[in-house]
């Protein structure tokens, strides 16, 4: 029986690197979901949230809820994403009557990784990418979720390619939301010092699971004309043999 | 005008984060202390384990502080020790000045303590004409400089051994060749030697206050806070509220772990606990003993439920060591007593919201403090209290506060957020395509003048789903 997931599309995935969802729902399919795509479905309201606006985020909140409030699995190619509802929407909606929703939403909505690994139970999704690649661990998918090895596996499974280990590999890349704004000289130093470390590896290709994080490292590679590439792992993962 | 707080970060943040040879020097350190915590934490049979057990002591402690402090209270006083109770700063330096004024003292050695360095304990002890000492040796290093701590645990941690020869030979007129680490220290050995001998005061700080035995704990590696505590007549303990614990077993478990999270050191070299004056028969000691229990806005934090955890603090430095912005900019950028992850979120609760909301900003609240913290204060999620606490009284930016609304508008209504976002790919592309990326004339300037300019795709995610991405 095909299992029926709920795409959720962060919305700067949506505006700026549709590709990266465009792949998601490719490897989704090929593992033999079925996926739907809510379309009144905007921003979780983590930009509100993590600036303090928490007033402007818990509407987006409740939207989310009920936008998604038949989804059986919520799948999103966001680590960050992912936690903003699994673990801060509890919080946001603490006073609210939609916790307990909030709470039950945030248990059935998955990172990609943590989706195939842990719910889909497939670690080797098909993908041949003929290439090296280093693998940078996302703060809130690493530390909010706990997923160390889940986008690990899926690596070491990919046809082709060979995983570079990365000094410092978990340490932050300096990205931070607004943070990468308010203290660009602080941002660009962190995410000189990663691309530093990814250069240093010899990899071609630095990946996570978190778009937002690789933007902030493709916007410093782009600049310091550095070898290596940021790619999405459900970008890596999208790649079908041939 | 002079610049504010938040200005002088931000300027001294710039200067920090591009400057290599300080990141390269603090980076020696780190990566040292990085290797020793690793060691330190795989001693522990169960590190995890003991960090549960000292979050739940502390937690115990902080919940009834009220009637720890008061068991720690009555049994200093029973052995002729005297408490005072400050509820702020002021309170606590006149309360030392005058026992030194009283008592005619000339010179005052102090081991480390930060809450003296919160308090500004020094400088109203120089006005009234006291010579005062630091004897820890990076806190010696720094006062020699004329500057506050670098970081709560390793003061001096931003010099290295040349910068340390070269202030020895100007400041104390140490003849020193080289810069060999045994010599820098015996130059300051002999130095602060003459100045234990020559004071009748001696001030430390307190890492426990242990209430069931009214003794005061201390941790130190170089020995110094037993000189300081020992040798002068008069030894005064300044500290915060929140330093209490409930038993003297606590130790067991607090002291280890406070070891390997400050250095990675099983336990520090010297652990002491002092209960009180020197009594009848005993042959060294000092004659009076004073305990000052600062409160200075420890107290309005308690009776904050959300973030009352903050006080489980014990001061090791883990969040500091392993924070990437600390890493980056240094301590001395955050202009604070407290720096890195703890003071960004103690300090806008203890010197006030509306100056220091900033730090609480200034974090991409990585979570990487709140993964070490051996107490396991959750750090970064009270960074986002403060930032919330900041929106509602600290008085953000009106731009950001209508920006925001704009926004909340147009996340609400789909078509509203589909339509922007296609508006603002195409007016960018147009500034793009016309090589003005990263320009003045760039709506997005703070992201692209220092990155590649943001990929604009002519087609959104949503767009291409319904162009036959849909079907299954």
């Amino acid at each position: 029986m095909q299992r029926r997931v709920s795409l959720f599309v962060p919305c700067f995935i949506d505006q700026l690197l549709p590709e990266v969802a465009v792949d998601t729902v490719k490897v989704l399919r090929r593992v033999g979901c079925e996926v739907e795509f809510p379309e009144d479905q905007t921003c979780c309201g983590q930009p509100a949230f993590n600036t303090g606006y928490w007033n402007d985020a818990r509407p987006c909140a409740e939207k989310f809820l009920r936008v998604f409030k038949d989804a059986g699995v919520v799948v999103c190619p966001s680590g960050s994403c992912t936690a903003m509802v699994r673990t801060f929407y509890p919080e946001l909606l603490s006073s609210s009557p939609l916790r307990s929703e909030a709470i039950a939403l945030g248990l059935r909505t998955f990172e990609l990784s943590e989706f195939l690994v842990k719910v889909a139970d497939v670690t080797d999704v098909g993908a041949t990418f003929p290439h090296t690649v280093t693998y940078h661990a996302s703060c809130h998918g690493l530390r909010e979720l706990r997923l160390r090895d889940e986008p690990l596996q899926l690596l070491r499974n990919v046809k082709g390619l060979k995983l570079m280990e990365m000094a410092r590999f978990d340490e932050c890349c300096g990205f931070g939301g607004t943070f990468a704004t308010k203290f660009e000289s602080i941002s660009i130093a962190m995410g000189t010092s990663k691309t530093e470390n990814v250069a240093a590896t010899g990899a071609e290709f630095v990946t996570a699971i978190d778009s937002s994080c690789l933007l902030h490292l493709q916007g410093i590679l782009g600049k310091r004309s550095a070898p290596a590439r940021t790619i999405h792992l459900a970008s890596i993962l999208a790649q079908e043999r041939p | 005008m002079s610049a504010t707080a938040a200005q002088r970060f931000l300027q001294d943040a710039a200067v920090k984060s591009a400057d290599l040879v300080h990141r390269q020097i603090i980076l020696h350190g780190l990566e040292s202390y990085d290797a020793a915590h690793l060691r330190g934490r795989a001693r522990f049979q169960d590190w995890e384990a003991a960090r549960q057990k000292c979050q739940e002591i502390k937690r115990e402690a902080i919940n009834h502080l009220d009637r720890y402090l008061l068991q720690f209270e009555e049994k200093v006083i029973s052995r002729g020790g005297h408490v005072f109770w400050a509820a702020n700063a002021e309170e606590a330096r006149n309360y030392v000045v005058d026992i030194a004024s009283r008592c005619g003292v000339r010179t005052v050695v102090k081991s480390k303590s930060m809450v003296t360095e919160e308090i500004h304990l020094a400088p109203a002890l120089e006005k009234a004409g006291i010579t005062v000492w630091e004897t820890d040796l990076g806190e010696f290093i720094v006062q020699l400089r004329n500057e506050p701590p670098y970081h709560i645990v390793t003061p001096a941690m931003h010099l290295n051994r040349g910068q340390i020869a070269d202030l020895f030979r100007e400041k104390i007129g140490a003849e020193i060749d080289g810069d060999d680490p045994s010599k820098l220290v015996t130059a300051a050995r002999l130095w602060l030697r003459r100045a234990f001998f020559a004071a009748e005061m001696g001030i430390s700080g307190a890492n426990f206050l242990v209430a069931d035995s009214g003794v005061i704990a201390i941790s130190t590696n170089e020995g110094n806070g037993r000189l300081c505590t020992s040798v002068p007549r008069i030894h005064v303990v300044v500290t915060g509220i929140e330093k209490v614990i409930p038993r003297l077993e606590d130790l067991a478990v607090l002291w280890p772990v406070l070891a390997t999270s400050g250095t990675g050191q099983p336990i520090t070299t010297y652990s002491t606990l002092i209960g009180g004056p020197r009594r009848p028969g005993e042959p060294d000691g000092p004659e009076e003993f004073h305990v000052v229990l600062v409160d200075n806005g420890r107290s309005q934090l308690l009776a904050d439920a959300e973030q009352r955890e903050v006080l489980h603090c014990i001061r090791c430095g883990a969040c500091l060591n392993i924070c990437p912005v600390y890493r980056h900019i240094g301590g001395h950028t955050y202009g604070t007593t407290y720096q890195g992850p703890i003071g960004s979120v103690l300090t806008p609760h203890l010197s006030g919201i509306r100056e220091f909301q900033h730090l609480s900003y200034a974090s991409s609240l990585c979570g990487a403090c709140t993964s070490v913290c051996p107490v396991k204060i959750n750090l970064h999620h009270h960074l986002l209290h403060n930032r919330r606490n900041a929106t509602t009284e600290g008085g953000t930016k009106f731009t950001e506060r209508i920006g925001f609304r704009v926004w909340r508008y147009a996340m609400l209504h789909p078509r509203i957020y589909a339509l922007a976002g296609w508006l603002a790919r195409r007016g960018l592309g147009a500034v793009y395509g016309v090589g003005l990326a990263g320009s003045i004339l760039d709506p997005m300037r703070v992201w692209n003048r220092r990155r590649s300019p943001l990929p604009l795709p002519s087609e959104s995610f949503r767009a291409r789903w319904r162009k036959g991405l849909a079907a299954n």
